[in-house]
């Protein structure tokens, strides 16, 4: 299996993960900086991404859809913000509505991604943070709906707590 | 549910009661404040679905639904699974490229 390892930080609201992939980065980085490639692996399942945008440079905008099994298209974007080809990359990655604007809910993550060689290997690192912890706060004291994304340490302090 | 969570004593109060049941009168003297502040935490607890409450004679009794913690929780647990599947597609795309460069079918 390619992932070697998956660590979940439930304070800082981060998941970082580890995969090995049998080509070396340079063939690795081709999966982020072509759309084409990009859109075959991004989506969730049955939920194909299509990329009618992609300005692969520092400040640029990926713009994309996803199609559902019933034709529903959700909208997504992407905001480059650091590359450094073939080592690492990374990008903001939020949510816009049916007319591609960017909306704050869901909350977007910021994705860090490396790419390391490793013989003929490339061992690749992912860390995906949520952006704004103290806009979920912000929501929580709001009271607004939604309310799964806030309290992952509260929740895993107090399920600790239990005997 | 950020709500209901974001009350140290709300939080305390569910820490209490997912282990076992307790009355809201019990509760009511562990804190420093009335019984009808405990109770209104208790019934923020409950729309929020964290816990149930249940008449038992005279007392409410509170329970935690640690289910309902629990997909609380799983906002990393979806962002893990989703990463998980990426990860998958892009090894399908690596592995594609040498099934094509040796001649097989992919």
């Amino acid at each position: 299996m390619p992932v070697l390892d998956v660590h979940r930080d439930e304070e800082a609201l981060t998941v970082a993960l580890t995969a090995e992939f049998e080509a070396p980065p340079v063939r690795v980085w081709q999966v982020f900086a072509d759309p084409r490639q990009l859109e075959r692996w991004w989506g969730p399942p049955d939920w194909p991404a299509t990329f009618d945008e992609h300005d692969f440079r520092v400040g640029g905008r990926a713009t994309y859809y996803m199609t559902g099994p019933d034709g529903t298209r959700a909208h997504g974007w992407w905001q480059f913000t650091a590359i450094d080809e073939p080592r690492s990359l990374e990008f903001d990655d939020g949510f816009a509505d049916q007319q591609g604007t960017p909306v704050p809910e869901p909350q977007p993550t910021h994705a860090v991604v490396t790419f390391a060689a490793d013989g003929d290997r490339t061992r690749m690192t992912v860390r995906s943070a949520f952006t704004s912890l103290d806009a979920l706060h912000q929501q929580a004291r709001m009271g607004m709906e939604d309310g799964l994304r806030l309290a992952a340490g509260q929740i895993d302090a107090i399920l600790k707590e239990q005997p | 549910m950020f709500q209901a969570l974001a009350d140290a004593t709300r939080r305390d109060i569910l820490a209490r009661v997912l282990h076992e049941g307790q009355s809201v009168s019990a509760l009511a003297r562990l804190y420093p404040m009335s019984f009808a502040a405990v109770q209104k935490h208790v019934a923020v607890l409950a729309s929020a679905g964290l816990v149930t409450k249940e008449r038992r004679g005279r007392e409410q009794v509170v329970h935690g639904d640690v289910a309902a913690l629990r997909r609380a929780g799983g906002v990393l647990t979806e962002l893990e699974g989703l990463w998980r599947h990426r990860v998958r597609g892009i090894d399908d795309i690596i592995r594609g490229d040498s099934d094509a460069s040796a001649g097989r079918a992919p």
